[in-house]
């Protein structure tokens, strides 16, 4: 199957500046990308996950989980002082210990992004911001490029976008191309990660092709989902963005990261995800610029993991923040 | 025809509501059957279980855990004749029995014995009542191996808070089949938790543990050992219940201490004539 989709990529070298020319060689070039053979690819994230990471190589990877974290808060009942609190969290996420690494970015709602824009100043923590309606992205694109060029002009460097679903799953697929197009130009220098929301795409065929549409179209990242829908993140899914991200940056030269985001919970999950980046796309993506998990409960529990590192009994969740 | 072949038991552990084998797979032979032999990451699931259940279970009525006591009492008499195939006498099946009723008749009444209204000089009703502590790591005495466990586990859970108890090594079916009563009563999953295994190997961890509020080390024989275990649960200042100093009558009348020793007291002042 590789090598099958190194051809194609190889082959496709040429004119990927062409295939969005019009939907029809959109859709022959996105229908002409290799199946995903589905047993195959969650039997190898299952084995994948197995590994054992231990003593060491397990603190590094707990700090590096940590400096990957968007340390995130998308809810209706977000207030300033949450986001203050959670943009402290970021700076500082274990108070007990000044090595703990501060964390990738702090993800909010635009309305909020002038307070975390604030409370981040000078730290280098990254702003995301999450823009075009989401969750759903149903709204008209004059509406979701307002929305992203507010976001921006707020103080976001960067845009988690959702991609227009409904427009994909009926195979307009120019259509969700020119939308991602026009919202890149708005981001302006701002990074762009374009969410899937693969729990929607149903198949991992539909995941590999609205990666590479995403790529195609100029996103920086590809993020699996909104953590608004069920089925969130998961590790085959994963598995199939980290090989586009790798096949893609073979045909163009160009590296995209990846975002899982929904559902990770814990230390160990997050491992796994680092065993599946490692394995999948190499050690070029083991870096916070290249992968990033979604998450807001998992960073206790990495703090958790570590302080049992460090100090060599168990922890509780009674030392760490509610967030 | 042929003879019939037993179904033989595998004694597993007894971790939120269910029977889990030792993560780590190991097991030992007790009795000529295998018996799984915990580990510090078991002891970090049962707790994890037993933090889990306290919300439900102190917020529970006092009412309503006498209830689920008295049931489990009730299967425990329905299981007699299996604890006496295990090798417990009977009059200490009975006495466990009894035991257990005992603590759960105590439900609803140790609020009004060990609450109070206080005398005050201001306009204020002031009360102080008594409550549970969270979760309780508990090492239980090998001897008596039923009626020693019952006499720890019973008056801990009665006022609300959740166990996870480190069986004796030499004495774990009894402790097995007591979860096996306590998963068919209408005990919330969590409450109880029972370990098998080398509690010399696992108490460390337990005794470590910050999100454990207190220890009850009745089972702990050597006294080097219990101080270790003290200063380790010193850490976050676990209430620690000693080992007790001499040999204990498990037949006599228990008293009210076991209760009041993982209870802590809540006093309030509430406005009055205003």
């Amino acid at each position: 199957m590789l090598a099958r989709m190194t051809a194609t990529a190889a082959s496709a070298r040429s004119d990927l500046t062409e295939v969005a020319r019009s939907e029809a060689t959109l859709r022959s070039f996105l229908h002409g990308l290799p199946g995903v053979d589905q047993v195959g690819a969650e039997q190898r994230a299952a084995m994948l996950a197995t590994r054992s990471i231990k003593t060491t190589a397990k603190a590094w990877a707990i700090d590096l989980a940590i400096r990957m974290v968007d340390l995130t808060t998308l809810e209706g009942a977000d207030t300033p002082g949450k986001v203050r609190a959670l943009a402290a969290k970021a700076r500082r996420p274990d108070p007990a210990d000044p090595s703990c690494p501060a964390v990738a970015a702090v993800c909010v709602y635009p309305r909020l992004v002038p307070v975390a824009a604030e409370a981040l100043r000078g730290s280098g923590i990254h702003l995301a911001s999450v823009a075009t309606a989401f969750p759903s992205g149903q709204a008209p694109l004059e509406v979701r490029l307002a929305d992203t060029r507010a976001a921006v002009a707020a103080g976001a460097d960067e845009i988690d976008m959702v991609i227009n679903r409904g427009a994909f799953l009926a195979g307009r697929y120019l259509e969700v191309f020119e939308e991602i197009v026009a919202v890149k130009a708005a981001c302006g220098d701002a990074h762009l990660k374009v969410i899937l929301e693969t729990g929607e795409l149903v198949t991992y065929d539909n995941v590999r092709r609205a990666s590479w549409l995403a790529m195609l179209a100029g996103a920086d990242f590809i993020k699996t989902s909104t953590g608004k829908v069920p089925v969130a993140a998961t590790l085959p899914v994963t598995l199939v963005m980290l090989e586009a991200v790798r096949d893609f940056r073979d045909a163009t030269g160009r590296q995209v990261g990846v975002k899982p985001a929904g559902g990770i919970r814990t230390a160990k999950d997050a491992i796994r995800y680092l065993v599946l980046v490692n394995e999948t796309a190499g050690e070029d993506w083991l870096h916070p610029d290249r992968f990033r998990f979604g998450a807001s409960s998992l960073l206790n529990d990495l703090l958790m993991q570590r302080t049992r590192l460090r100090t060599g009994v168990y922890s509780g969740p009674d030392y760490f923040t509610l967030d | 025809m042929s003879e019939r072949v037993a179904v033989r038991k595998t004694y597993k552990l007894f971790i939120g509501g269910k029977f889990p084998r030792s993560e780590s797979g190991r097991s030992y032979p007790v009795q000529n059957t295998n018996v799984s032999l915990a580990s510090r990451k078991d002891v970090r699931d049962a707790v994890q279980a037993a933090r889990a259940a306290v919300a439900g279970w102190s917020g529970a009525t006092a009412y309503n855990r006498g209830q689920v006591l008295y049931r489990v009492a009730e299967m425990l008499e329905g299981r007699r004749d299996q604890f006496v195939g295990l090798g417990v006498p009977t009059v200490e099946v009975d006495e466990a029995i009894d035991r257990w009723v005992w603590y759960a008749g105590w439900a609803d009444k140790i609020a009004q014995v060990y609450g109070n209204a206080n005398p005050v000089a201001g306009p204020y009703f002031n009360l102080s009542a008594p409550e549970p502590t969270g979760v309780v790591g508990v090492v239980a005495p090998a001897e008596p191996a039923l009626l020693g466990l019952v006499s720890v586990v019973a008056p801990t859970i009665v006022t609300g808070n959740t166990v996870v108890v480190l069986v004796a090594e030499t004495a774990p079916l009894p402790a097995v089949t007591l979860a096996e009563v306590l998963a068919t009563s209408d005990l919330p999953g969590g409450v109880v938790n029972l370990l098998t295994g080398r509690p010399a190997e696992t108490a460390p961890w337990l005794a470590g543990h910050m999100d454990v509020n207190a220890l009850d080390l009745t089972g702990v024989t050597d006294p080097g050992f219990a101080a270790e275990l003290e200063r380790a649960a010193a850490g976050n200042l676990k209430r620690v219940l000693r080992p007790p100093a001499g040999p204990v009558d498990w037949y006599a009348d228990p008293g009210l201490g076991r209760m009041t020793a993982f209870l802590e007291t809540k006093t309030v002042w509430h406005p009055k004539g205003i």
